[in-house]
């Protein structure tokens, strides 16, 4: 038997009441890839990775992440798995600050019981050494998203192209394999996006992590990604290289229309 | 002057520096040497301070931090008071019988819990009320327990270097809320903290960075639950009698309005809430004698403002208070002493 794929959707189906928000997707992605999902609104991108996330229970079909079965499980066993993500409306513990919030993702690789936290505040206590190694870790990544500013400052007063790092600072927290990105690029300054666009090049090349991003700034796509699925009303329309599906005709008429020239 | 840190211990430690702790050191040893300068009836309120900082501790985890709420406290406090009375009649030691005070108590609270993971915001509010109404009635009603009529509660033998029976039961319902304060604050800071917060903040987050949400909901009200228990043990015990009654459902919304009024989410605000509210009620009753305004304030609240007919003006006065916090300081007591601090270290600008 040869080694199974990194990651694979199989044959997905999901649907909400009469809408087929995923219809048949059949994908997979390789070890330390950039992966991007593109396609107009609506098109169930988000879908695929609430899916993968274990937030939405598909009807038909197999997620497969190393082998191993991801569909029927919780998200939080996804999480222990090794899969991390991002939201497209940010979901960040908002009354915490940013240190806090990145802690949070330290979670799962901490063990500490409720009682052994008690002793928390003496030095010698397993629960401060365990605290002092997974803060050390933390600051290697406020370090690498440049967040020391922002260190001790709740996040719903930083702004909102912090507040994406933050999230995106969480996610590298867990130290996960795959790292899903739901529109990291989106509302940020022409800056901002090209540093998004290094981090994430970063992200694959220093940290060894497979990227799947989902996004709509085409530049950003074409400049990033290894590969890309293009995909409008839950079905597959192409895959393939950047070239390939960006020329493809079929997505340029999904993105402009259908009687309009191709003039992308 | 800002003082700098120089090591990540330093935001893990209890005091954060000298001029903390010094403060701290003088606020304990002033409350170790009260009994020697103040009447028995001040210590009374002091320890009925104490416990109500325990619960506000144990309810502040439950709806500050992990954004669940409990109408039903004085349920859990009930039931830590029985359990302590019911082992001390048996001849066990109060050591263990306060022990078993909270883990029964967090048992209930694991299985209040239960329905917390359907349930939401009114809903899981009436579930509460529901379980905290249940059980003074099921209390009444056994007579083991002593029924409706209540029960005496054994006084411990304590010998400890002549000490009055009074001021012994001061010093250890001081030493174990000292404790309680320290534990919570630890646990707070710690990864099972930061996950009760998260759940409150985002529970679709917290799920996706591993938290498991069932477990963190039930540990929560567990907790909860321990440290409404833990203050029920010592409540019988210095009361020296309980029955059902003191369990009403009153007491559980008072709970809720000194964590209101101390600050949601704030160890400090437990216990100015607990303090101030505490002193608060006791005193406000003597409103009716100010002239004038308490004669009117007593017929507002004998003719608008009760059910049975005798008037309440301090629950009337509670009501308004709360009322206010609401409106211009949601943060509480807590809120109001975080200005102050900002306002000095800013001073003279």
């Amino acid at each position: 038997m040869n080694k199974h794929t990194f990651f694979e959707v199989v044959q997905l189906n999901k649907s909400f009441g009469g809408l087929k928000a995923v219809n048949q997707l059949h994908f997979d992605v390789k070890e330390k890839e950039i992966f991007s999902i593109i396609g107009p609104n609506g098109a169930g991108k988000s879908t695929v990775f609430n899916c993968i996330n274990g937030l939405y229970q598909p009807e038909e079909g197999q997620i497969k992440f190393k082998g191993e079965e991801l569909i029927g499980k919780r998200p939080d066993q996804i999480a222990q798995a090794g899969i991390a993500r991002t939201f497209q409306n940010l979901e960040l513990f908002a009354h915490m600050t940013t240190l806090d919030n990145i802690l949070l993702g330290r979670h799962k690789s901490m063990k500490a019981s409720i009682l052994a936290t008690v002793g928390l505040s003496f030095k010698r206590s397993k629960a401060a050494k365990e605290e002092l190694e997974h803060r050390r870790k933390v600051e290697e990544i406020i370090d690498f998203l440049e967040l020391e500013a922002a260190r001790d400052q709740f996040v719903s007063n930083l702004p909102y192209g912090k507040q994406k790092l933050v999230e995106l600072g969480r996610a590298l927290a867990l130290e996960p394999d795959l790292l899903l990105l739901d529109e990291p690029a989106a509302g940020l300054t022409q800056e901002e996006r090209e540093d998004m666009i290094f981090w994430i090049k970063d992200i694959r090349d220093l940290l060894g992590i497979t990227v799947i991003l989902i996004e709509h700034n085409m530049q950003m796509v074409q400049n990033i990604s290894d590969r890309i699925l293009a995909i409008n009303f839950g079905t597959q329309i192409t895959i393939g290289t950047p070239e390939e599906v960006l020329n493809h005709p079929e997505v340029i008429k999904a993105y402009l229309g259908e009687d309009l020239p191709s003039t992308l | 002057m800002r003082n700098l840190k120089t090591t990540y211990f330093e935001d893990l430690q209890l005091f954060k520096d000298g001029v903390h702790l010094f403060w701290s050191a003088v606020l304990i040893l002033a409350l170790f040497t009260l009994p020697f300068f103040v009447k028995t009836y001040y210590l009374t309120i002091l320890n009925l301070m104490a416990v109500n900082v325990i619960v506000a501790l144990g309810l502040n985890l439950l709806v500050g931090n992990t954004g669940q709420i409990s109408l039903g406290h004085a349920g859990f406090v009930a039931i830590g008071a029985y359990t302590t009375v019911l082992l001390l009649k048996l001849g066990v030691p109060f050591i263990f019988a306060f022990v078993a005070a909270g883990v029964v108590s967090a048992l209930f609270g694991i299985l209040l819990g239960i329905p917390s993971l359907k349930l939401e915001g009114p809903y899981l509010a009436i579930a509460t009320l529901a379980f905290g109404l249940a059980v003074t009635t099921l209390i009444g009603r056994m007579d083991f327990l002593g029924g409706r009529m209540g029960m005496n509660v054994p006084k411990l033998q304590i010998k400890w270097m002549g000490l009055k029976y009074d001021h012994a039961l001061y010093y250890i319902i001081l030493s174990i809320t000292i404790i309680a304060v320290i534990a919570m604050r630890n646990i707070l800071r710690s990864r099972i903290g930061r996950a009760f917060q998260a759940i409150r903040d985002s529970d679709i987050a917290a799920a996706a960075i591993g938290i498991h949400l069932t477990r963190y909901k039930l540990y929560s009200f567990g907790l909860s639950a321990l440290f409404a228990g833990a203050a029920g043990s010592l409540w019988a015990l210095y009361l020296g009698f309980i029955n059902p009654t003191l369990f009403s459902f009153i007491l559980s919304i008072n709970f809720l309005v000194i964590i209101v009024l101390g600050g949601l989410g704030s160890i400090t605000g437990s216990i100015l809430g607990a303090v101030v509210l505490t002193y608060l009620n006791l005193q406000l009753e003597n409103v009716v004698d100010i002239p004038l305004l308490g004669a009117a304030l007593y017929k507002f609240s004998e003719v608008f403002m009760t059910t049975t007919g005798i008037a309440n003006v301090s629950w009337v006065l509670t009501g308004f208070i709360l009322i206010l916090v609401v409106l211009y300081e949601p943060l509480g007591l807590y809120g109001l002493w975080l200005r102050t601090k900002i306002f000095w270290k800013r001073w003279p600008f």
